[in-house]
C-alpha cells in the first residue's frame, strides 16, 4: 500500500508577516507534511503583507525538503488581484487553483483543484484532469464515499480530502469583519488580523456555530477526518489535507503522520487533537455524507 | 447596448409560466422536479410533459423558455442530469442554464445547436472564467453573481463578448451561489447538491419563557419576543452574536429591488434582467412581471431612475429592501 501523503493546505487567516516566517520555518523544519501550499487565497488586500515573504518561505520549505504549491486567491475581483493569478500561474512549481479564473491562465501545465472549485462529480473530474490537474481535493460536503466513487473513475490523480480545520464553507462579495466594525470593505483596517482562527460566531443561544474571516464564513468547529489508512487507501484517497491554525500545526501534523503510518489509532489521534487547544470542538459529518456539523463520534 | 433589455422570469409551475408569459415576460426560467435544478421544493417544478407543453405555450406567445438544469451532478450519477439537458434540448429550449462543468460539456457535445447559459450558481465573475466557458462550452450568457457593483459590470461587459443577465428583483444571497455550503453544514441538505437551501424538514419553531426561537437542524436562527411575528430560518439572514455584538451578522433579512438601476445596468451593458421567486405563486409573478415590465419600457424611454421607482413602488410587501451589491456599498 503506497503511502498516504499529507498536504499542509493554505493559511486562510491573516497573519503578520513576521508570524507567517515564524510559522513556515518551523514547519520546514519539523512537521511531516511532504506538501505545503502557500499563498493567499481569501483577500487580495492582504497580499501587499504577505507577497514580499513568500520567496523567503518558499526557500526555507524548499531547503527542507517539502514540495511547494502556490495557492491562487478564490474570489479574484480587481486587476491587480487577477493579474496575480496570472504570475503564480506562470511559475513553474505546482499552483492551486481556487477559481476557474486561473485555469486559462494555467494553460495545461499541472495543476491542483482546491476544494473552493466545484469538483462534484467524475464527469467535471476527468474534465479536469485533460487540462492538467494532478491532485484534486473535492469541496468539504463531499463525503469519503464520494470522494471514493470519483476517484475510481480516475485512476490517473491523486484525490486529496480535506481532513483538518475549521470547514471553508462560504465566500461573499462583502467582508463580515468590516460589517462587525461598522467599516467599509475598502477601508477595512484589516480588522480580521485580530482573529487568527477567524472570529467565532455563536448563535443567540450560545451555541458555537461558525467563525468569520474577512469574505470567508467557516466552520466554528474543527472539522477532523480519523480514519483508518487502509480505509482512505480502499478509498482511492492519496493524500489529507491539514489546513493551519494558531494551534501547534507542527503537532497535528505528527497525530496524523502516526494516524497514517498505523502508529496511532483514530481514537488515540482524537484524544491528541483536544488536548492542542482547538478553536472549536470536533465534527466529521462530511465525511460521512451527514450534516458537517455532527460531531466526531468517540470510540 | 442597443435594443430592448430582455425581461426573464421565473416560472416554478406550468400555471405561474402561462401567468408570466401573459404578463409580458419575454423569457421564462423554470426547471424539472428533481434535484437537477436549484429551486427543488415540494410541489414545484415541471415533468418533462409539462415542459413540452409549456415551451410551446411561451413559444406560441412569442416568449421563451430557459430551462435551468444548474446543480451539480451526483458522483457515480451523472446520468439523470445529462438526460434532463437532453429532454429540455428535445423540447426545444431557448437555451439550458447551467453550472456544473459535467452539464456543460455534455451540452456543448451532444447539444451544440443549443443555447448555453452559464448559472449563477458557476460564480464566474472574471473576463478570465467567463472567457473559459465561452470559448470551452460556446456559452453564450452568463448570470451574474449577485456580488458585483454596476461599475464593476460595466467593466466585465468591456472585456467579454458574451451577454450577461443581471438579477433585479427577489431574494438575495449574500453568499456568492455555488460557494455556499451553510445549510449543509447545518442541515445535510445543500444548493450545490440537493438544490434547497435552509430546508423547511429541517425547521422548528420552538417557544421558551423567552418567546420563540427559530432554529434550522437544532442551530437558533433567530428568537422573536412574545407576540412578535416571526421570520422563517434563512441561515444568512439570522440573528447571530460575534465578538461583543449581536446582530445580522452576515446581512439583513431584506430582497433585492434594483429597479432604480435599471438604466444603470442597461448602460453597463447587461442584456437580460432576471427577477428571482420560482417558489412564489402566480399572483405574485404576475404582478412583478407586469411592473418591470413597464418598468423596462421607461428606461427604453430614456425615464429616469425616480420615475422608475415608482413604478416599482407597489412591489415593496412591506418588506425591507436593497439594491444588494449594485451600489457599491458592499465595497
Amino acid at each position: 500500500m503506497p503511502q498516504i501523503g499529507l498536504t499542509l493546505g493554505p493559511l486562510f487567516f491573516h497573519w503578520p508577516a513576521e508570524r507567517l516566517r515564524d510559522f513556515y520555518n518551523r514547519i520546514a523544519d519539523e512537521a511531516p507534511v511532504d506538501r505545503v501550499h502557500i499563498g493567499e487565497v481569501v483577500c487580495g488586500k492582504r497580499m501587499p503583507f504577505s507577497d514580499p515573504v513568500w520567496p523567503e518561505i518558499i526557500g526555507r520549505l524548499e531547503s527542507g525538503g517539502k514540495e511547494v504549491v502556490l495557492s491562487t486567491l478564490a474570489a479574484p475581483t480587481t486587476v491587480r488581484e487577477r493579474r496575480s493569478i496570472e504570475e503564480f500561474c506562470a511559475d513553474e512549481r505546482l499552483v492551486e487553483i481556487n477559481d476557474v479564473t486561473a485555469l486559462p491562465a494555467r494553460g495545461g501545465r499541472p495543476f491542483v483543484i482546491g476544494p473552493l472549485v466545484n469538483v462534484y462529480n467524475e464527469a467535471t473530474a476527468r474534465f479536469l484532469i485533460r487540462h492538467g490537474a494532478t491532485t484534486i481535493c473535492p469541496p468539504v460536503e463531499v463525503s469519503l464515499k464520494t470522494t471514493g466513487t470519483i476517484a475510481a473513475a480516475c485512476p490517473e490523480t491523486v484525490f486529496e480530502v480535506f481532513a483538518f480545520g475549521r470547514l471553508p464553507l462560504a465566500l461573499s462579495g462583502r467582508c463580515y469583519h468590516a460589517r462587525l466594525h461598522g467599516l467599509h470593505k475598502d477601508s477595512c483596517q484589516f480588522t480580521c488580523e485580530q482573529d487568527p482562527d477567524g472570529l467565532a460566531v455563536d448563535t443567540l443561544d450560545d451555541q458555537p456555530f461558525l467563525a468569520i474571516n474577512g469574505i470567508q464564513t467557516l466552520s466554528a468547529q474543527v472539522h477532523a477526518v480519523l480514519t483508518e489508512p487502509a480505509d482512505l487507501a480502499a478509498l482511492g484517497i492519496g493524500r489529507l489535507r491539514l489546513s493551519p491554525h494558531g494551534c501547534d500545526m507542527v503537532e497535528v501534523a505528527r497525530t496524523y503522520r502516526a494516524l497514517l503510518d498505523g502508529r496511532q489509532d483514530p481514537e488515540g489521534a482524537r484524544v491528541a487533537l483536544t488536548r492542542l487547544g482547538l478553536p472549536g470542538d470536533l465534527v466529521d459529518g462530511y465525511a460521512r455524507g451527514q450534516a458537517g456539523s455532527r460531531p466526531v463520534v468517540h470510540a | 447596448m442597443s435594443g430592448r433589455m430582455e425581461l426573464v422570469c421565473p416560472a416554478g409551475t406550468p400555471a405561474t409560466l402561462r401567468a408570466a408569459v401573459q404578463a409580458g415576460a419575454d423569457a421564462v426560467y423554470c426547471g424539472f422536479r428533481d434535484e437537477t435544478n436549484a429551486r427543488n421544493f415540494p410541489g414545484l417544478n415541471f415533468s418533462p410533459q409539462e415542459m413540452a407543453e409549456g415551451i410551446r405555450f411561451a413559444h406560441d406567445h412569442g416568449a421563451k423558455v430557459l430551462v435551468a438544469i444548474n446543480t451539480f451532478a451526483h458522483a457515480g450519477a451523472v446520468d439523470p442530469w445529462r438526460k434532463a439537458a437532453d429532454i429540455a434540448a428535445g423540447a426545444g429550449a431557448d437555451a439550458i442554464i447551467a453550472a456544473d462543468i459535467a452539464v456543460l460539456d455534455h451540452m456543448a457535445s451532444a447539444h451544440p445547436g443549443t443555447r448555453l447559459h452559464l448559472s449563477v450558481q458557476a460564480a464566474a465573475a472574471t473576463p478570465e472564467a467567463i472567457g473559459f466557458y465561452a470559448k470551452t462550452f460556446g456559452v453564450r450568457r452568463v448570470v451574474l453573481p449577485r456580488v458585483l457593483s454596476v461599475q464593476e459590470i460595466a467593466a466585465l461587459n468591456r472585456a467579454i463578448d458574451v451577454e450577461t443577465e443581471a438579477f433585479v428583483f427577489g431574494g438575495l444571497c449574500v453568499m456568492t451561489e455555488g460557494r455556499c455550503h451553510l445549510s449543509s453544514y447545518a442541515s445535510g441538505r445543500s444548493p450545490n447538491l440537493n438544490g434547497v437551501c435552509s430546508p423547511p424538514e429541517m425547521v422548528s419553531y420552538d417557544e421558551d419563557a423567552g418567546g420563540t426561537a427559530a432554529r434550522l437542524a437544532g442551530f437558533t436562527i433567530d428568537r422573536y419576543k412574545p407576540g412578535q411575528p416571526t421570520g422563517y430560518p434563512t441561515l444568512c439572514k439570522g440573528r447571530f452574536k460575534a465578538g461583543d455584538k449581536a446582530g445580522h451578522l452576515f446581512e439583513d433579512p431584506v430582497s433585492l429591488n434594483a429597479g432604480s438601476m435599471i438604466v444603470a445596468l442597461r448602460s453597463a451593458g447587461v442584456t437580460a434582467l432576471k427577477i428571482e421567486g420560482r417558489q412564489r405563486g402566480k399572483g405574485y409573478v404576475t404582478e412583478v412581471v407586469r411592473a418591470f415590465k413597464r418598468a423596462v419600457e421607461a428606461a427604453e424611454r430614456g425615464f429616469d431612475p425616480t420615475a422608475i421607482d415608482s413604478i416599482l413602488a407597489s412591489l415593496s410587501e412591506g418588506g425591507r429592501q436593497t439594491t444588494g451589491a449594485y451600489r457599491k456599498t458592499w465595497r
